[in-house]
Formats: C-alpha cells, sequence, structure tokens
C-alpha cells in the first residue's frame, strides 16, 4: 500500500460562498474524510488558512497571498494510503472541493526511502 | 446492613484500602506480605465476628487490625535481619519506601487522604506500559477494586489458575523493573494518564460487554471503572478534561445497564428498550461531566465518545441527532480508527444521509471477517431487499464470536421471519 498526497487548489472559501454554503461545504468534507478514515486509509491532513498568506521570492521579495493572477491556491491537503494510483484517483473525485469549476485535486505519491 | 452480608461488603470496600496503603510501604517487592496482611485482617475479622458480634465501629476494627499485623511483621523482620544481617543498620538508614529496611516505627497511615493517595498512586503504578493490558486490568481488580481471584476469573471467563499465573507474572515485572508506587511528577502526568484511563476504559468495557452471565458482577465492574475514574476527577493534579470526557461516558452507558438486559439476562436491543428504566440520575450526571469536559483546547477520543454517548441517551430520532452522531463518528476515526467505529459511522450515515448512500460506503468497508459487518448490512438492506437482509444476517450469524453476539443476530434474522 502507498500513500498517495491529494492537494487541494480552489479559492478563498470565504469570498465566494455564503456562511451556509461554506457550513454545506464543511460537512461534506467531513463526511468525505470520514469515509476514506472509515477504510482505515487516511494518514494525515492538514487544511491551510488564507489569511496572512505570504509568498517570499528571490532576492527576498516578499508578496502578500501567492495569487496573482491565479485565484486558486493551495488549501489544505490530504494524504491517504491507496493500492494503486487509480484508487487514490477515486478518493480524489469525491472530494467536495471539485463543485467549484476551476478547482483541483493534485494526486501525488508521496516518497519513500 | 445484614450481619451475614457485612464482611463481604467490607471485603470489597476496605480491601483495596488496605493493599493500597500497605503496598505503598512496603514496596512492590513485598507485595503478597500486603496482601498476606490484608486477608489475615479479614480472617480474623470472620472468627472474631463470628462468635462476638461485628464491633460498632467495624472499619475502625480492620485497620486497627491490620496495623498491628503489619507492625508485628515488620518487627519480626527486622529481629531477624539483625540477628542474620549484620548490615542492617546501613540499610535501614536508607529506608525508603520499597526498599528492604523498614523503620519498625513507621506509622501505617490509614487516613482517608493516605488511602486516597496510596490508591491514586497504585493506578499509576500498575498502568504501565510494561504489563499488558489484561494484566494492568487483572491487577487493578485485585488490588484496586478488591475483587476475589474467582470473581477475576468470572468477568474474564477463565479458570483460577489462569488469573492467578497472570497476576503473579505481573507482580513479578512491577519488581524487575523497580517500579515505584508513586504519583509521576507532574511534568510526566500528561504522558501517563492516557495509560490509567485505557485501563480504566478497559475495565468498564469488560463489564458493559462481558459474557459473563453473573449480572451482578459485570455490574459491579462498570461501577469499580466509575469509582476509579472519580477519584482522577477529585483530584486538581489528574482532573484534565479527558478525565471528565470519560466519566461522562461511562454515566451515559451505564445509564442504560438495567434497560438493556432483560429477566432472563438476554440483551434487550436498543430499539426495544423501556426509557422508562434508563437512569436519568447517571445521564445527568454524563451531561454535568460532559460539560466539564468542555474546556481547554483538547479533543479526545473520551470527548467524542461522550458525545455519540449522550446522543444514544436520547431515544428520539431527530436530525440533529444523526447530524452530530455522524460528525462525532468522522472525527473518532481521523483520531483511532477502529472496525466497530467504522460501522456505527456507516449506520449513522444512513440516519443522517440515505441508506442507498451508506450502502455504498459500507460496501467499501470490506470488513468481512466482522459478524456486525455483516449485521450492519442486513440493517441497511432490511427495507430495501429483505431476501439480501436475510443473507446478512445468517452470515453474521455464522461469523458471531460470543453467544450473546449470535443471540442479537439470530434476533434481527428472526425478525425478519
Amino acid at each position: 500500500m502507498d500513500e498517495f498526497m491529494l492537494i487541494f487548489r480552489h479559492e478563498d472559501g470565504a469570498k465566494v460562498a455564503s456562511p451556509e454554503q461554506l457550513q454545506t461545504w464543511m460537512k461534506q468534507t467531513m463526511d468525505w474524510v470520514g469515509g476514506i478514515a472509515a477504510q482505515n486509509k487516511l494518514v494525515g491532513k492538514n487544511g491551510l488558512l488564507f489569511d496572512d498568506a505570504h509568498v517570499v521570492r528571490h532576492k527576498g521579495v516578499v508578496t502578500n497571498g501567492p495569487f496573482g493572477e491565479i485565484k486558486e491556491t493551495i488549501g489544505g491537503y490530504i494524504i491517504v494510503k491507496a493500492e494503486s494510483v487509480e484508487e487514490a484517483i477515486a478518493f480524489a473525485k469525491g472530494s467536495p472541493v471539485l463543485q467549484g469549476e476551476w478547482n483541483t485535486v493534485e494526486v501525488r505519491k508521496v516518497y519513500k526511502r | 446492613m445484614e450481619e451475614q452480608n457485612l464482611i463481604p461488603h467490607l471485603f470489597r470496600t476496605e480491601y483495596r484500602k488496605i493493599i493500597s496503603v500497605l503496598c505503598r510501604h512496603f514496596g512492590f517487592e513485598q507485595m503478597e506480605t500486603a496482601e498476606d496482611i490484608a486477608s489475615d485482617t479479614f480472617l480474623a475479622a470472620a472468627q472474631t465476628w463470628g462468635i462476638e458480634g461485628p464491633p460498632k465501629n467495624s472499619v475502625a476494627w480492620l485497620y486497627h487490625v491490620a496495623k498491628n499485623k503489619a507492625r508485628n511483621l515488620l518487627q519480626r523482620d527486622q529481629v531477624f535481619r539483625l540477628k542474620v544481617t549484620p548490615a542492617v543498620k546501613a540499610d535501614q538508614a536508607a529506608g525508603a519506601p520499597g526498599s528492604s529496611g523498614h523503620p519498625i516505627d513507621a506509622e501505617i497511615d490509614l487516613s482517608p487522604t493516605s488511602i486516597q493517595d496510596s490508591q491514586l498512586q497504585m493506578m499509576f503504578a500498575i498502568c504501565t506500559p510494561l504489563l499488558p493490558a489484561e494484566s494492568q486490568v487483572g491487577l487493578s481488580l485485585r488490588i484496586l477494586c478488591g475483587f476475589g481471584i474467582e470473581e477475576i476469573a468470572a468477568a474474564f471467563l477463565t479458570n483460577r489458575e489462569t488469573i492467578n499465573k497472570r497476576l503473579f507474572r505481573a507482580k513479578e515485572k512491577l519488581r524487575e523493573a523497580g517500579i515505584r508506587i508513586e504519583m509521576p511528577p507532574a511534568s510526566e502526568l500528561d504522558h501517563r494518564l492516557p495509560a490509567v484511563l485505557t485501563t480504566i476504559y478497559l475495565l468498564f468495557n469488560e463489564g458493559y460487554y462481558s459474557e459473563s452471565s453473573d449480572d451482578v458482577l459485570r455490574k459491579d465492574l462498570c461501577i469499580e471503572a466509575i469509582r476509579l475514574c472519580h477519584m482522577l476527577a477529585d483530584n486538581p493534579a489528574t482532573n484534565t478534561p479527558a478525565v471528565d470526557a470519560l466519566l461522562a461516558l461511562m454515566c451515559f452507558h451505564a445509564s442504560r445497564f438495567d434497560a438493556r438486559i432483560d429477566r432472563h439476562g438476554d440483551i434487550i436491543l436498543y430499539a426495544d428498550q423501556d426509557t422508562s428504566r434508563w437512569n436519568t440520575d447517571l445521564i445527568a450526571k454524563g451531561i454535568d461531566y460532559l460539560h466539564r469536559a468542555a474546556r481547554g483546547d483538547t479533543l479526545t477520543k473520551y470527548h467524542l465518545e461522550a458525545g455519540i454517548a449522550y446522543w444514544s441517551t436520547q431515544k428520539e430520532d431527530t436530525a440533529e441527532k444523526w447530524e452530530q452522531t455522524l460528525q462525532y463518528y468522522n472525527l473518532l476515526l481521523q483520531l483511532e480508527y477502529s472496525p466497530i467505529a467504522a460501522l456505527n459511522r456507516t449506520y449513522a450515515l444512513a440516519k443522517a444521509r440515505s441508506v442507498q448512500e451508506a450502502i455504498v460506503q459500507a460496501e467499501k468497508l470490506q470488513l468481512t471477517d466482522n459478524p456486525f459487518y455483516f449485521a450492519l448490512l442486513g440493517e441497511l438492506y432490511t427495507d430495501i431487499d429483505k431476501n439480501k437482509a436475510i443473507g446478512h444476517f445468517s452470515q453474521a450469524m455464522a461469523l458471531a464470536r460470543t453467544s450473546a453476539d449470535r443471540q442479537l443476530m439470530q434476533k434481527k434474522h428472526a425478525r425478519l421471519g
């Protein structure tokens, strides 16, 4: 069994959704993660805050937020156990993040020595 | 209290106190001596009280006799060593409790504070990862709860010899490892407390889910677990939110103790339980502790399980009940996976979302050697495909590991007829 990181890229939810929508989205996320955990295939997860995001660039240039022209940025990740990349992709397809048209879930196998 | 019940009753309440204090005094090296003195004290009570009738203050009598016996023994011990071991003086100077030199004038302190401290210290000493869980529970029953070997054997569905051997090995290990009977320093508490809570939780489960047909004994196990947890909750040094949460959890479960077993000792399914037999005092107490547990920023599995158990005390099916239950299970599984939590979570999913969604998720669990997996599928298919449901319940019956479980599956199977 390999480990895969599913990386979410999306807009700042607080900017595009109402509190009720955020609430629904939270529940869906909890159900989705709970479903993976119920299969004993959740390794870890972290959500990332949009507030106070900075990007440090070449020669020490610091900018607020990584976004520039692109609105979708990394909002969090989970690490799952899966038999194959296909299974990891199947997990990713269930992510509520994908309800946003431009949002993505990147699937990456975790390097193990 | 009836005279004939007095000694068994005192044995249950006082043996554990005497033994904890004596053990603290003698250390694990001479644990057997402590046990002998405590047992001898009760033997003396049985012999004397049988003829003369029990004294007015029977507890004080027991403490007095235990102290004297300990003092005599220490004195004999010292005389022996004075003659045999010339080095005894140096040894005595070392004189720390647990070392081989006990100053004979050291008072065996059976005051309420000393009893309380000794029991807490003993709890931490026994709950060491050095011992397998079953030994921790066994020793706790013996030393902290004053259970007889016979009773422990009955609780574990095994025989005297097995328990004797298990306890003997456990004590030997404690001695070899030089485990001291003392409170861990404050800096280590956070790291030591989880093992103590696990043992208490196991002790409770042993009573709640045990197959033993002795209902009184099983209830006693649950009560003892709650009592031990109370001791932690009452002590400022050990009163953490997790302790309150575990206490709440046990209160909620224990509230259904009388309602879930019928006159013949058969299990009554949750849906069929007479809610008027649920213990509302315990439920109220559970709610109280759950509120207390909601401080600080630690969320333990006990918090989540207590939250789930709280909702089980609300029999009515409401959207809130199942939404909350589902979310607690979602979090619980992220904290610590267990097959039973995965199965229960899927049941909550059926209630909070839809049966169809739950079936899809259930089939992904693939816990095909677990009888409750098929019981869950049987439950989910009941209103959708009766034949499939019956098939799943048959499979569940075939896999059931205990007769109580088999009986439970049989009931569900029979209901579909």
